[in-house]
């Protein structure tokens, strides 16, 4: 998940960037054709290429053959395919990473927005404390989160002696064990985990806001529901974008949370697609099949986020 | 607009670009691998005739043996190291070592690099053997004498001509070798009036019934991990058909698990289930968890291995006992899942001669055996007529060599039904157990499935 942060900053970062790149180009290009621009990007376009491209390609190509990783490949067309939309388990898992998008998405951010808009409220100091308290999960390697939650949620964990302590013992269980339960724990983990990144953006983006719209809102009537909905919730409609694109890509290529806290257990009810790929891949040496499931889950992702920056892209 | 043109026009270059690059190696993955073909390598494959007059003196010029070995378990060879090399001041050692499951997943190519280690610990030899990647030991087993060892365990790393697993040429040696059975909780036993050892599994049902009366958990152990792979396979060795569970393990050609033995033992295992013979958050406990509780009094009896046994001996000295599971009748022969922890010599080793000579001074010295059984808690192996070591009085590691001898004597090794592919544990094996015993899938889908995963995963 880092590494993701790590290229939505970094594509946050470029944007900018990109934009004076091509002005010059227009510029030069007038004197020194076209082709000067590119001499330029072809070092980091090889190796983007070699790296990135060529992997994509491989698994692809890999994904059409049924390969044990050493041996000899078979080529199987399209069976692969066949079997990621109708083996009952890689159905699940690909379910599964849609029903976790509640929790990553939809929850982190409902909840970030409460906190931003009430962290605004407060003075400096405690705002500054309180967004470092929701940004704290962000830092914890995601595999120690798994861990320390796996206890929480045991049979005698915090969350069950919590339950029975205000008298609720007849619903405490051994969450991570619980075949309708299980998935929902795991999601509340992702919850915990990107609420302070949502709570972060969304606070930057709203002291961007003018001061004197909330102004003019108060003088025309407006309370501070109407005042949410009219002045802060249009304010930060690019990180909201952001916040969406970071989430779900976070619910669909979930694994460590998952590998740490069950395997995909109890049988199978919380595999997500990046645990199986593992499987697939690594213990039961099905490179194709789980190229197969590899390449599902990028087409997945990029159906939805794809379509994503352009309906909420800013208008000008 | 013009420029949104030309930016469309130069990513479609850029992919053009990065797409010739790509094109180059398109090729099927894994026509160019060096390790396919075995009849090109330069070691013996398996099952050509080996050739004999392997020296079996150690040589007296200095050399450096290099070990690779798995991290976690590296005590007992430190101690072994140093027990050499006293003995023998020639030798001296190199330890690189790895956790197990990169060293499952990368132990092929770190075997078929130029600078092979001498001696590798390596869990699954089958198609590493067919592959020509391990060398075939029967040269040295001839000139040392190993083929007169006991051979249960030994089978399991034999693959014959046609990569079959369970007989042929030998291509590991355990550093001790592991048996399986039941510990108990002394005082709870007694306390219960329960009679030990367990001679039928009628009786152990018996003595776990008593303790449900009691409250107590007859059976600490937890299947979040896919443990309950052992009590399922601890019933099923009981029953008929062992042949072909082994033939199932062995990946021998038309092998299934589809037998009514599966059913039987997963139709009994869901029977215990439901009679309250495992703890009530099975599915959430998992195997340190589980060791934990049952070393901290929670639990008449845990199933498991004599890789515990040092532990138990360590953290509750005398609270403990031992006993092979029971069989049907009182007088059936003893079988239970044991298996060498393998260690194997790389075809591209250099110190062949000397790592073979050091293998056999484990198994057949008595130092070395005695440090054996004290760090893994395991029977060393080697020549039946041997003395076999001792552990402290009391020490419940005593019980488990007891059972190891029992299980030899009576040819009862079996290897682990997990160990069958790389993968089937954790794919289908251990989910489908978690369905099995909370009543979400019958014994008869559980063989049926277990097999489909079998054929799916081995190309069948």
């Amino acid at each position: 998940m880092t590494k993701l942060d790590q290229v939505v900053v970094g594509a946050q970062g470029s944007g900018p960037a990109a934009g004076g790149g091509r002005r010059t180009s227009r510029r030069g290009g007038q004197r020194r054709g076209p082709w000067a621009a590119w001499i330029f990007v072809l070092p980091a376009l090889a190796v983007y290429g070699f790296f990135t491209l060529q992997s994509l390609a491989k698994s692809v190509q890999y994904s059409f053959y049924s390969w044990n990783g050493i041996g000899e490949a078979t080529w199987v067309g399209l069976a692969n395919y066949v079997e990621v939309f109708s083996d009952p388990r890689r159905v699940t898992a690909l379910a599964n990473a849609f029903k976790l998008i509640f929790f990553y998405s939809f929850l982190s951010i409902a909840l970030g927005l409460i906190a931003a808009t009430l962290i605004r409220g407060l003075n400096s100091r405690w705002s500054r404390a309180s967004q470092t308290l929701l940004f704290l999960p962000q830092v914890v390697p995601l595999v120690g989160a798994g861990i320390a939650w796996t206890w929480l949620y045991s049979s005698d964990g915090a969350v069950n002696q919590f339950l029975r302590a205000i008298g609720l013992g007849e619903v405490a269980r051994a969450w991570l064990a619980d075949f309708t339960f299980a998935l929902p724990a795991i999601g509340i983990v992702g919850t915990w985990v990107l609420i302070g990144l949502c709570t972060m953006l969304l606070s930057a983006g709203m002291t961007k806001i003018d001061p004197a719209l909330y102004d003019a809102a108060r003088v025309d009537g407006a309370g501070p529901i109407r005042e949410f909905f009219a002045v802060t919730l249009p304010g930060v409609r690019g990180e909201l974008t952001v916040c969406l694109t970071v989430t779900l890509i976070a619910a669909l290529a979930n694994f460590d949370v998952v590998y740490t806290m069950t395997l995909g257990g109890p049988g199978g009810s919380t595999m997500v697609p990046g645990v199986d790929i593992y499987q697939l891949a690594f213990n039961q040496a099905r490179v194709g099949a789980a190229s197969a499931m590899g390449v599902v889950l990028m087409v997945l992702v990029l159906a939805l986020v794809l379509p994503l920056q352009r309906i909420m892209r800013e208008r000008p | 607009m013009r420029i949104k043109n030309r930016r469309s026009s130069a990513v479609l270059m850029a992919g053009g670009a990065a797409l010739a690059l790509t094109l180059a190696a398109c090729s099927p993955p894994g026509s160019s691998s060096p390790s396919t073909s075995s009849s090109s390598s330069s070691s013996a494959p398996a099952g050509e005739e080996p050739s004999s007059g392997v020296p079996t003196e150690l040589s007296a010029d200095p050399v450096e043996l290099d070990l690779y070995l798995e991290s976690g378990f590296t005590d007992q060879f430190d101690a072994l190291l140093e027990e050499f090399t006293a003995q023998h001041p020639q030798v001296s050692f190199k330890i690189r070592s790895d956790s197990f499951q990169n060293l499952a997943q990368n132990a092929v190519r770190i075997m078929s690099s130029p600078d092979a280690p001498d001696l590798m610990r390596f869990p699954t030899v089958q198609s590493a053997a067919k592959d020509g990647i391990l060398l075939n030991l029967d040269p040295y087993a001839e000139a040392y004498g190993w083929n007169d060892w006991p051979q249960g365990t030994l089978n399991q790393v034999r693959v014959d001509e046609t990569g079959a697993r369970g007989s042929g040429s030998l291509y590991a040696l355990g550093v001790g070798y592991n048996v399986t059975g039941v510990y108990y909780n002394k005082a709870k036993a007694e306390e219960l009036g329960i009679e030990i050892p367990i001679a039928t599994i009628a009786d152990l049902e018996a003595a776990m019934d008593k303790a449900v009366a009691a409250g107590e958990t007859p059976i600490m152990l937890g299947n979040a991990d896919f443990t309950y792979a052992f009590p399922l396979q601890m019933i099923q060795n009981q029953l008929e058909g062992l042949d072909q569970v082994k033939d199932w393990i062995y990946q021998k050609d038309g092998a299934t698990y589809d037998l009514p033995s599966s059913v039987e033992a997963a139709a009994k295992l869901q029977e215990w289930s439901e009679k309250g013979y495992f703890p009530k958050d099975v599915n959430a406990i998992d195997y340190a968890t589980a060791v934990g509780s049952f070393t901290g009094g929670e639990g008449l009896f845990h199933f498991s291995g004599d890789w515990e046994a040092g532990g138990f001996t360590t953290n509750a000295p005398g609270e403990f006992g031992f006993f092979p599971f029971p069989g049907v009748t009182a007088d059936s022969p003893k079988v239970a899942m044991a298996a060498p922890a393998t260690y194997v010599i790389p075809a591209n080793a250099k110190n062949k001669d000397a790592i073979a000579y050091f293998l056999n001074w484990v198994h057949t010295d008595a130092k070395a055996r005695q440090i054996v059984l004290e760090h893994t808690g395991s029977t060393p192996g080697g020549p039946a007529e041997l003395d076999p070591p001792v552990a402290p009085e009391g020490s419940v590691i005593n019980e488990t060599l007891a059972a190891a001898a029992v299980v030899a004597d009576d040819d009862g090794a079996i290897d682990f039904l997990g160990n069958a592919t790389a993968g089937i544990l954790t794919s289908t094996l251990g989910p489908d157990l978690q369905l099995l015993i909370t009543g979400r899938m019958t014994p008869e889908d559980f063989a049926a499935h277990v097999q489909q995963a079998y054929e799916t995963e081995l190309g069948r």
